[in-house]
């Protein structure tokens, strides 16, 4: 295995990272609104680890991928990566960063140029950094059979291809260049069920062989547990909670996180009828005008005043578990006196002195054992 | 005993096209009784959607052939002429399809589009009809219906046109509901409350439902029978418990073993069915799930056709070419 690193910090850091779509109306095009896709996130990533980024329609995961790599600039906030930080810099200075993060898009369908064939999809990454050609070939070659794809491919078009077959042909191109970081929008939302598991498989070993660092953006609480070390749950444009991937499905902190667990469909029907469905009512708010204090209020069953008025500030529970909410779930009485507000996490609209008094509700587990 | 509302003999639908001839269903069985509720299960290519707009005649074309029957109580639908199948679509068999921002005309109102079927099927007068669609919002958990039923479909949001497609589909009181991956295209807490309005629904509107869809946790929880189909075949008929508890088919154990599971801990590696799904053009004979079967037990070059169907509930077993019921 190749050694790599900057030194001991992290290899990618967000730092109170927002990013906002203005949105204009009128002859004068002024600007009117905005969407607050992502709406002050910080989080670190250690090199080597994956980080499940999860969340639904709205919540800003796909938006904070791209922000990550570059493809948005931040509104505000930073992205730093190798300790250098790369939010502002312009396409020239960017070029070489390229070859260090990379990107695995969602629709295998969309994300190929179709007028491409395989070989020239994934050689373009080489041919723009100064491979050339014999070195592109034989370079495309390894890749098509890291993938476990075939070499006869090389000279096929994307159609030829099975969804499952074009995704592997996407994390070839994205691995071309040897990348550090790879983000991952979504892999296999778009693939059978049976193709999931073998991509899942594909990218689990492709990690150890290259020593990469992923993040993985899901909306499958299911997948996402597969891969991951840590899990970040996003809710319209916030970070509302970070754990270690095992404890978020054990002790489920913040209600959100609850609710999501609690919808993921069970394939066992006597677990299935057993357990305790938490059914949200309403529907996800727009990111244009975010409830106010704790943005999950009018949708959260425990929700109180508090909820309606402050937003609340990320708190570190223990064992690098952080969460965001008045009425922590799973946190006894002990534990609360001990916790500290993570006044370098917490957004800036959030009140740092709000930090919760009252536990939640205790021992919620949205998710049977089975036997 | 139930009355049986659809039954389906030895349909196969088959397509021509530039390429040659499509066999999207290739043979398919099953049944449907009142008040129960019917999980088709498959991956892309199963046949299953395909099979699913039979059901309505909404596959006729004239590059398309169809042999076997699909009865509607005794009827063949695959007889029946323009006239009598638009009897049937809406009054006693509607449909819920997949993408609802697809479904749903976007020029239309949600009321207009959800009057139409009642004023064709029962005719009614356009404020009865307009009374009974908001009515039917509040029935499927829509706020505020008596505004909303006047927006247009993009106004709503994807659970919202969900919602308004069932609303629709229920209109005029259908005996069977078929609803074509209801919940693929939605956010998982939203999927949770489609599930949990179907199964409701079709207590309060006394349907039967026939669900299609991949994900076999939505089927666990609401199906009371399930099909599983591969390459435009049934490979495997059983009730709920007996599908997830005693699997029978390799598709099966290999579509159980590839679902990440919340409720166990976690694996190593995922179990995957290796290889694709086949080609349903010029398909090799015999078995269809052969070339990704673990159980690799053949004898000469071409497995004989497994049986299928026969018996109440189980599937027989292909061993080696010869059929073997199960224990």
């Amino acid at each position: 295995m190749s050694e790599r690193g900057n030194g001991d910090g992290p290899l990618l850091e967000v730092d109170h990272v927002k990013k906002y779509f203005p949105i204009r109306k009128g002859l004068l095009q002024r600007e009117v609104g905005a969407v607050h896709a992502v709406d002050d996130v910080t989080f670190a990533v250690r090199e080597g680890e994956t980080l499940g980024l999860v969340g639904e329609s709205g919540c800003g995961k796909s938006t904070l991928g791209r922000t990550i790599v570059r493809l948005l600039e931040p509104t505000e906030g930073s992205v730093i990566f190798e300790g250098r930080d790369i939010s502002k810099l312009r396409t020239r200075s960017l070029r070489p960063l390229r070859r260090d993060m990379q990107m695995i898009f969602q629709d295998p369908y969309a994300s190929l140029n179709p007028r491409k064939r395989v070989g020239s999809i994934i050689g373009t990454p080489l041919k723009i950094h100064g491979y050339d050609k014999s070195k592109r070939r034989q370079r495309v070659q390894e890749l098509l059979e890291t993938v476990g794809l075939s070499p006869e491919h090389y000279n096929r078009f994307p159609h030829e291809f099975s969804g499952g077959q074009r995704q592997r042909i996407g994390v070839a191109r994205a691995l071309a260049l040897n990348p550090k970081l790879v983000v991952a929008d979504e892999p296999v939302s778009a693939l059978d069920v049976s193709i999931q598991s073998q991509m899942l498989n594909l990218l689990d070993d492709l990690q150890k062989e290259l020593s990469l660092t992923y993040i993985f953006i899901a909306h499958d609480l299911g997948v996402v547990r597969h891969v991951s070390d840590r899990i970040a749950v996003m809710y319209l444009g916030k970070l509302v909670e970070l754990s270690p991937a095992e404890d978020l499905y054990q002790r489920p902190i913040m209600p959100y996180t609850e609710a999501l667990l609690s919808a993921v469909p069970i394939p066992d029907p006597d677990l299935a009828h057993q357990r305790e469905r938490i059914v949200l009512q309403g529907d996800v708010p727009s990111p244009i005008n975010p409830p106010s204090g704790c943005r999950f209020h009018p949708r959260c069953r425990y929700m109180t005043d508090i909820c309606k008025e402050v937003e609340p500030p990320l708190v570190d529970y223990g064992r690098g578990h952080l969460a965001a909410c008045h009425h922590p779930l799973n946190v006894d009485r002990e534990t609360l006196e001990q916790v500290r507000v993570l006044k370098a996490h917490t957004p800036g609209s959030a009140d740092e002195a709000a930090k919760p008094q009252v536990p939640g509700k205790q021992g919620v587990g949205p998710i049977p054992r089975s036997g | 005993m139930s009355e049986r509302l659809i039954e389906v003999k030895g349909l196969k639908v088959q397509f021509a096209t530039e390429d040659g001839i499509v066999k999207a269903v290739d043979g398919v069985d099953f049944e449907l009784q009142r008040g129960q509720v019917l999980g088709i299960v498959g991956e892309s290519g199963s046949g299953k959607s395909v099979t699913a707009m039979t059901l309505l005649g909404l596959t006729r074309d004239k590059n398309t052939r169809f042999e076997g029957e699909v009865l509607y109580k005794g009827r063949d639908v695959l007889q029946m002429n323009e006239g009598e199948l638009q009897d049937v679509r809406g009054n006693e068999m509607s449909m819920i399809f997949q993408d609802p921002m697809t479904s749903l005309n976007p020029v239309y109102t949600i009321g207009a589009q959800i009057c139409e079927a009642i004023q064709i099927h029962e005719r009614a007068d356009k404020n009865a009809a307009k009374r009974r669609a908001v009515e039917l919002l509040k029935q499927v958990g829509i706020p505020n219906a008596e505004s909303r039923v006047d927006n247009y479909p993009h106004e709503f949001s994807g659970g919202m046109r969900q919602r308004a497609m069932i609303a629709m589909a229920l209109a005029c009181n259908p005996d069977v509901l078929i609803a074509d991956e209801p919940t693929t295209a939605l956010d998982v807490t939203i999927q949770a409350q489609i599930i949990e309005l179907i199964d409701r629904l079709k207590d309060d509107f006394n349907s039967a439902v026939i669900l299609i869809t991949h994900d076999l946790g939505v089927v666990a929880d609401v199906a009371d029978e399930i099909v599983v189909m591969y390459a435009g075949r049934v490979v495997e008929r059983a009730n709920t418990r007996q599908l997830f508890y005693d699997p029978q088919h390799p598709y099966t154990w290999g579509l159980l073993g590839s679902i990440p599971r919340l409720d166990r801990p976690k694996q190593e590696r995922l179990h995957s069915i290796k290889g694709t799904p086949p080609s349903l053009i010029n398909a090799p004979r015999g078995c269809k799930f052969r070339p990704r079967c673990l159980r690799q037990v053949h004898r000469g070059a071409s497995a004989r056709e497994p049986g299928g169907g026969a018996g109440p509930s189980r599937p027989l077993l292909v061993v080696g070419g010869r059929e073997t019921p199960p224990a």
